[in-house]
């Protein structure tokens, strides 16, 4: 009787991480779903319907107006497009110049790699609000003033710190013996890096890819700054919100949020790889 | 094996290459240090120097004002809080991503959802969720627990707002850290877990003795991140408690913006600057990898 | 190896779509109206402004101000919750010696900080004498200096919006269109103990403009003045009333912004804001709200008036059709038009649209009430203070948490902050100005 019961619980012991893992799962993401689904329903709401107390939970008399407004509005394509060229181009030289330093980091022990670790970071620690004046005379002396090319380089300088630090910890637990081994068969540095290393990091990859599409996409401090003719899409949209009635804001917001969802879902895939196998 | 030919003698007299490291991250440093050194050394100059004089007065007026002590107490405080809790629940997010059972891609899907919002929007939400007429006491009220609105952000009751910023901080800036474990755990061979689940660690004993050991370089570098942000904080504390809560970076920022003193509001960010390194400085000495730990 | 090759193929794509990304787009918020090629005889003229920064008002101001203007104007706005943007950006420009930015509009208080980088309007103004601007307007635009630093373009000021189910809890014979300040206590008093809800709020959040609450309004209605009695007994007595009406007011005041907001949502039915900010609840909800002027005091009935105006920076790169553009915006048709659907009034005397609105016409009556009445106790706005105009209003803004919110004792916090009052006035040594007598030298507390 008493080993029945034994095998019972282990059984169960056994099921129970799984059965844990669907129950703690759902619950998060219900948790994380809700006030995405605010946003969407009031974005799509109209402007009575969105002061309304009770506030209104299911879809019902949905409005397109805030959306026709902002795809109507003009100059709103060419901000989009705008900051699509800004956010692949950042993401690009980021991706470029940071993954070398990022396994420089992982790799070598160097005297200088900690302070390499904390200035990168560090460029970060300060809050860009500060440095906005002094920037933005940099960029105005130079001519870059006001285009893609400065916004772009500004936003390089944002992300670079993620993709380096990010791919260096990703970098750190891909065992080193597998470029060894490769560099003992005759590769290069550079063909066991890119043949061995970088697929087995793709995680890491992906990961940073997320974030520097991310703060470009979002970042509108510098952007406003920076630009005032060529504006990318965050400052776009913002300007038009200063006292806009709630249901402009959260449009605002949607508008904004929908095209990373996009991308961010469209990556995902690939910080799943595992050992060179994509699992989906 | 492959003929000798020039690009062998010059891969392996890279290989051998001493200055190769600080090749690989000359490209990084060169391009922060031309955008980001100039405008730093004139900030901090702010900090330091009033119309070319030398002086401690931007600092002295910053730990007098009214509201010092308020901010620092303040981010002190979301910081010690808010990181814990998170590293916590990115963990078990990133475990049920990463863990063998169906829809986990969909998990993933969800999880990842909050890193597209900005900081605005994710103020916006959450202070119309919790507002007094606002979804969270729709629901409550629809369900019966409450019978009137409750102020969920009322600045008069104590620790009622410090949960609130919490919960959404929380909400916001986990999927962040969750991206980063769970790039992390990809590198964890299977091999290792299933040999501790074999030899009869629990899901607890696995985690604590394998993962996380290994997961190391990740939670450095997720720490890292996550400490400076949190002495940012700022938009979302905006959002939802106005003027009854200050950080560090809401002043700063209102320094510069409201009362046009860039001296204060580059003392403000020196001060900000300082303790996001020093806690910077002590994650990176407290979970440095034995290979650094050979080279000290 | 044709791996690498690949790669480099892609980032010579890259680059060639970088040097050439300029091409695309064009110039951002073209009226859709005009044509982008046609210049006019004032050409290109970048017009950057903080004010009319709402949706509906920059719609307006393109599709209706702007029209039939002899140029291309690209009417531009910073972006919501970042007011620094507009100052950096005028200093950026300023510093490195070379802009973009033509023509400026601001409030008075933000000309007052950057006034180093504005050029001399004296001749524009000459050209507007006939115009009809107001002699006093036009002197606050010289900030204090020989100078026309800004044109005044347009004026605004602050009222009460009160929701109608709140009228019925007004106190016994008080009259909503002339309360006092012992009245609005009563009536808070009335709401929270009778509704079990507080319902009174003020903007107090971080872009809340509380602090113009009291400089033009408690104050001056308790004390008489703004500066010289700050330590009053007078002042003393605001200070208290405040912290006693706190205890009915709403507490998410502090988060509060833009009373429309919650007005609309029933979170709030009685507020006090700047017209602008209170203008989506009337438009959209005529019915459902009244506009009154602010409560009187012991001292007579304090009200603040706005002031907008246009200036040209000295880095601008078109500074003719800057002026041309100033002119246009005080012409009297432009003026006339200029209060439709927002929430300022124009400087010139003109006939205003009867296509307001009901809702506009009725905070028009309000501001018209309050500034007619006569206990009206104007407060103007203070022109000697530079860049320390952000720093004077922290003294209120400081003044009222202490006190109110973190209960400090009043007496104390009142001697602190006046000191600090103090330092301000000696160190930019400007004299006093109205509600406050005039003073030879710098304002001085008493």
């Amino acid at each position: 009787m008493r080993r029945g019961a034994h095998h019972l619980l282990r059984g169960l012991a056994a099921r129970l991480p799984k059965a844990l893992v669907y129950v703690v799962g759902i619950v998060l993401s219900l948790w994380v779903l809700a006030p995405l689904y605010v946003i969407t329903l009031a974005a799509f709401s109209s402007e009575e319907d969105v002061y309304d107390y009770p506030k209104r939970l299911l879809p019902q008399d949905l409005s397109t107006e805030t959306m026709r407004f902002f795809l109507d509005f003009p100059g709103m394509t060419d901000a989009l497009w705008r900051s699509v060229i800004v956010a692949v181009v950042t993401l690009a030289i980021s991706l470029a110049v940071g993954t070398p330093a990022g396994y420089a980091l992982a790799r070598f022990t160097f005297r200088g790699a900690d302070t390499v670790r904390l200035s990168v970071v560090a460029t970060r620690a300060f809050p860009i609000v500060i440095l906005s004046i002094p920037l933005a005379v940099i960029f105005i002396r130079w001519g870059i003033d006001d285009s893609i090319q400065g916004v772009s380089i500004a936003h390089t300088a944002l992300a670079l710190p993620f993709v380096v630090l990010t791919t260096a910890s990703v970098f750190a637990s891909v065992p080193a013996e597998l470029e060894e081994a490769a560099m003992t068969l005759g590769c290069s540095r550079a063909t066991a890096f890119i043949r061995v290393a970088l697929p087995l990091a793709l995680p890491g990859l992906a990961a940073s890819a997320i974030f520097v599409f991310i703060i470009s996409w979002n970042e509108v401090f510098a952007a406003s700054l920076l630009t005032l003719q060529n504006r990318t899409l965050p400052a776009e949209v913002l300007a038009l919100l200063e006292g806009a009635p709630l249901n402009f804001r959260f449009a605002g917001g949607f508008f904004l949020l929908a095209p990373s969802v996009i991308v961010i879902l469209v990556i995902r895939r690939y910080l799943f790889t595992m050992w060179g196998r994509v699992v989906r | 094996m492959a003929t000798v030919a020039q690009p062998a003698t010059l891969g392996r007299r890279l290989r051998r290459w001493e200055g190769l490291p600080y090749a690989l991250i000359l490209p990084t440093v060169a391009y922060l240090g031309l955008f980001f050194a100039w405008p730093m050394v004139q900030a901090f100059e702010l900090a330091f120097r009033i119309d070319g004089k030398w002086t401690v007065a931007p600092f002295r007026t910053m730990a007098n004002d009214v509201n010092f002590d308020h901010a620092l107490r303040f981010t002190l405080l979301l910081v010690v809080v808010i990181v814990p809790i998170q590293f916590v629940l990115a963990l078990v997010m990133a475990l049920i991503a990463n863990a063998k059972v169906r829809g986990r891609g969909l998990f993933l899907a969800i999880f990842i959802l909050p890193l597209a919002i900005s900081d605005l929007a994710a103020g916006l939400v959450w202070q119309a969720i919790l507002t007094e007429r606002g979804y969270l006491n729709t629901v409550l009220e629809k369900v019966g627990l409450i019978d009137q609105e409750y102020i969920w952000l009322d600045p008069t009751k104590s620790n009622h707002l410090l949960i609130a910023v919490v919960v959404a901080e929380l909400w916001r800036s986990t999927a962040f850290v969750m991206v980063i474990f769970l790039a992390g755990l990809q590198g964890i061979p299977h091999e290792y877990t299933e040999a501790a689940e074999v030899f009869g660690a629990g899901l607890f004993q696995r985690v604590r003795q394998v993962i996380l050991p290994m997961l190391k370089p990740s939670i450095q570098v997720a720490l890292l991140f996550r400490i400076i942000f949190a002495f940012e904080a700022f938009a979302v504390v905006l959002a939802i408690t106005g003027r009854a809560k200050t950080t560090l970076a809401t002043e700063a920022w209102r320094w510069q913006a409201e009362y046009f003193d860039s001296h204060v509001a580059a003392a403000y960010s020196a001060l900000i600057l300082i303790l996001s390194l020093v806690s910077a400085g002590l994650v990176v000495w407290l979970l440095r990898t034995p290979r650094e730990q050979m080279l000290r | 190896m044709r791996r690498i090759a690949l790669v480099v193929a892609a980032a010579a794509c890259l680059a060639a779509a970088f040097a050439f990304a300029n091409t695309v787009g064009g110039t951002a918020g073209a009226t859709p109206a005009a044509t982008p090629q046609s210049m006019g005889s004032a050409g290109n003229v970048v017009f950057f402004s903080n004010q009319l920064a709402t949706v509906n008002e920059t719609s307006q101001v393109r599709s209706t101000l702007l029209k039939g203007f002899d140029g291309n104007v690209d009417f531009i706005t910073p972006p919501v919750g970042q007011p620094q943007v507009f100052f950096n950006r005028v200093q950026a420009e300023a510093q490195a010696g070379r802009g973009t930015i033509s023509l400026l509009g601001a409030l008075h208080g933000d000309y007052l900080v950057i006034q180093q980088y504005l050029r001399d309007l004296s001749p524009v103004a000459k050209q507007l004498s006939k115009a009809g601007i107001p002699k006093d307007l036009m002197a606050l635009g010289k900030l204090g200096t020989k100078k026309q630093l800004y044109i005044p373009w347009i004026q605004a000021t602050y009222i009460m919006v009160a929701n109608r189910r709140a009228l019925q809890y007004l106190p016994k014979g008080a009259n909503v269109n002339a309360l006092t300040y012992g009245q609005f206590h009563q009536w808070a008093k009335n709401i929270a103990t009778k509704t079990g809800q507080k319902r009174v709020a003020f903007p107090a959040g971080t872009n809340g403009l509380i602090p113009r609450f009291f400089q033009g309004y408690l104050l001056p209605s308790f004390s008489g003045g703004v500066v010289t009695t700050f330590k009053s007994k007078g002042a003393l007595a605001g200070w208290l009333y405040m912290k006693s009406l706190w205890r009915y007011m709403h507490p998410q005041s502090l988060s509060y912004n833009f009373m429309q907001d919650p007005l609309l949502s029933g979170e709030v039915w009685v507020a006090w804001d700047h017209v602008a900010r209170l203008v989506n609840a009337l438009r959209t909800r005529p019915d459902e709200f009244v506009a009154f002027p602010a409560p009187r005091g012991p001292k007579g009935r304090g009200y603040m008036p706005v002031l907008a105006g246009l200036a040209v920076p000295k880095t601008a790169p078109n500074a003719a059709g800057a002026n041309q553009l100033i002119r246009w915006m005080l012409g009297v048709g432009t003026q006339a038009k200029t209060l439709g659907s927002v929430g300022f009034f124009p400087v010139v005397g003109s006939r205003l649209s009867k296509q307001l609105g009901a809702g506009l016409l009725k905070m028009n009556a309000a501001v018209g009430k309050a500034q007619r009445a006569n206990d009206a106790l104007k407060s103007l706005l203070p022109v000697g203070l530079g860049t320390e105009g952000g720093n004077f209003s922290k003294i209120y803004t400081d003044t009222f948490v202490r006190i109110v919110v973190r209960g400090e004792d009043p007496q104390r916090v009142m001697n602190e902050q006046g000191a600090l009052l103090q330092a301000i006035m000696d160190k930019t040594a400007a004299p006093c100005w109205a509600p406050d007598p005039p003073s030879r030298g710098p304002c001085k507390v008493k």
